[in-house]
């Protein structure tokens, strides 16, 4: 917080002080420059499905300290205090305009969205799921990337969510990737990357390497609007940038396009 | 800071040891005294040179100048390497060298992440950091192969992905995603050697096989022990600490089950003898193929799928301790 400031939320973008409450009833957007403020895996769930319509899948699964390395479980906890989440992820089942689908939603306020086991096996279970019961699968991105503490098993989330993908695009299943502010590293890497269709919210910040590590790594000044969502529907990876108001219609209409589309199991 | 490893006086000492080894075979029991300073000696010699490496030792030993590459390795291996270039799409990328070759008498398809041997090479290979366009000549070989039936062999040997503008201009990620999800399902057999650094997602684009293999001091790892400690600690000579922390070695990886098995390497590692260290990956690939040529192409699938499925470590309860199935309603 700069000196001088009262306690208020400002945006990251304009600077402009927003007013909380008004936040809130304006799809967390900055009411100035519409950035869009990171949405809660909660928020996110209650603004894209039907009023409770959500039912939780892969629950109950839990964090471990596979590498024994120091202070991670005292980490995992305090977000799990902080953020009322078990892990950085929630997935489940729900309807979107009377179709239902399974969804899964990432939280960056857990140790920054990043991907350890649970992360990789609730994506896993979701995809699963969805291709069990033949329903679509909207995932909604945001994540700073691996999950260091639990190295070379957080590496192989990628590989694991990347197969699982595989299979349920094989049997013909509807996979819509969103990717919201931030999506970088593994994530992107991995499953964010392989939808069938490809949504970003405006300016979120995409990318496998993060924007410092490349500054660093070329010494150079990056160029405006480096890694934003328009920057990467311009170089043709993403289908739609979609703001926060107009998502759940946009999503509800690609629904029924695929309307007849049922994974094969 | 974090020592740094003398390859060269590892070397000499080690070959110091042999040759009193050797002398001491030709010393007969008369000669006592003279064969017990020769075995004080060796037992001095014997414990910094075969004793456990450390893993930040192991890390030296696989960024190493002198360490074999690929491209050292693979006429060693193979007969009639025939590198095919290009994406089709891009353009080439020389940190990843792939193409034909014969494995005794089988044709195969050898893909190989590859750094440069001196300064020159090493700015031409970017110092074998792929950009996607490399990752998308590797999935182009990988198709070719699997259309007629070859044996794909991966060499992994980078720090990582580029993180450049460029790579990042040509979805970097998208090509190490689909890379991924395609060899997840790619209906021939995949053998993966890690030779050197296996550098995050960026070895992971070659790494799902059927076997994966590394070399006795090679590293694999999530995220390189020198990014670990600048993320973790602010403080990047805390890499050795890293390295400890995050258990890259193949003896870690072997028992977490990451990988199928080790190939060992010839004296204090592999840069001291080329032609053994391809003789003990020549062996591995011998009974890699062996074993997998008798497998169904389904049935192998199912097993490479199963393999990477136990790669992940967590506790399930039936309880849940967040109310995380109301959502709080919005708007
Ligand atoms: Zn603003």
């Amino acid at each position: 917080m700069k000196p001088g400031r009262d306690q208020g939320i400002y945006c990251p973008d304009c600077d402009g002080r927003v007013d909380r409450e008004k936040l809130y009833h304006d799809w967390k957007m900055c009411p100035f420059c519409q950035y869009h403020f990171p949405l809660t895996a909660d928020e996110r769930l209650a603004l894209t499905l039907d009023r409770d319509s959500f039912r939780p899948i892969a629950e109950g699964l839990l964090t471990e300290d596979c590498l024994q390395f120091p202070e991670y479980l005292d980490k995992i906890e305090q977000d799990r205090r902080k953020t009322n989440l078990q892990e950085a992820v929630l997935a489940g089942v729900g309807n979107i305009g009377g179709h239902e689908v399974v969804m899964a939603a990432m939280d960056t306020r857990f140790r920054m969205g990043s991907m350890g086991s649970v992360v990789g096996e609730t994506i896993v279970r979701a995809i699963r799921y969805a291709h069990d019961t033949r329903l679509p699968l909207i995932v909604f991105s945001a994540s700073g990337g691996a999950r260091m503490q639990e190295g070379i098993f957080s590496l192989m989330q990628m590989g694991r969510t990347a197969m699982e993908l595989g299979k349920f695009h094989r049997a013909g299943g509807l996979y819509i990737s969103v990717l919201t502010h931030p999506t970088t590293g593994g994530v992107t890497a991995s499953f964010a990357a392989l939808g069938d269709i490809i949504i970003a919210e405006p300016r979120a910040l995409i990318g496998f390497a993060g924007p410092r590590v490349i500054q660093q790594t070329i010494r150079q000044q990056l160029p405006e609007g480096f890694q934003r969502a328009e920057f990467l529907q311009d170089k043709g990876f993403l289908d739609l940038i979609v703001s926060r108001p107009a998502l759940r219609e946009t999503l509800l209409k690609l629904l029924n396009f695929h309307k007849g589309v049922r994974a094969i199991g | 800071m974090a020592k740094a490893l003398d390859l060269e006086e590892l070397t000499r000492l080690y070959e110091l040891m042999m040759t009193i080894e050797h002398r001491m075979k030709e010393i007969g029991e008369d000669f006592s005294y003279e064969k017990q300073v020769l075995e004080n000696r060796l037992e001095h010699l014997r414990k910094p040179l075969l004793g456990e490496l450390s893993p930040w030792e192991k890390v030296m030993i696989a960024r190493h100048q002198k360490r074999p590459t690929a491209l050292d390795l693979i006429p060693h291996l193979f007969d009639d390497y025939t590198e095919m270039h290009g994406d089709r799409y891009f353009g080439d990328d020389p940190a990843i060298s792939g193409g034909i070759a014969w494995f005794g008498d089988e044709p195969v398809t050898v893909i190989a992440q590859q750094k440069g041997r001196n300064t020159k090479e090493n700015i031409k290979r970017n110092f074998g950091m792929p950009n996607p366009e490399g990752y998308r000549k590797s999935l182009r070989l990988m198709k070719q192969a699997e259309k007629f039936g070859r044996t794909v062999i991966c060499f992994v040997d980078t720090p990582g992905a580029y993180p450049g503008v460029g790579a990042e201009e040509r979805g970097q990620a998208f090509a190490i995603a689909n890379n991924l999800l395609e060899m997840s399902w790619l209906r021939v057999p995949i053998i993966t050697i890690v030779i050197g650094e296996g550098g995050s997602g960026g070895a992971l684009a070659l790494g799902i096989g059927d076997r994966v293999y590394m070399l006795e001091h090679a590293i694999y790892s999530v995220i390189s022990p020198d990014g670990a400690a600048a993320l973790l600690w602010k403080d990047a000579s805390l890499a050795e600490k890293a390295a400890e922390l995050l258990k890259i070695t193949a003896q870690d990886l072997f028992q977490y089950q990451i990988i199928d098995g080790i190939i060992p390497e010839p004296g204090v590692g592999a840069h001291f003898s080329l032609t053994d260290t391809a003789k003990q990956i020549r062996q591995h690939l011998s009974l890699a193929i062996a074993e997998l040529h008798s497998c169904e192409i389904a049935e192998l699938i199912e097993q490479r799928y199963e393999k990477f499925m136990k790669m992940v470590r967590f506790t399930e309860s039936e309880q849940t301790i967040a109310s995380s199935a109301k959502p709080s309603i919005l708007v």
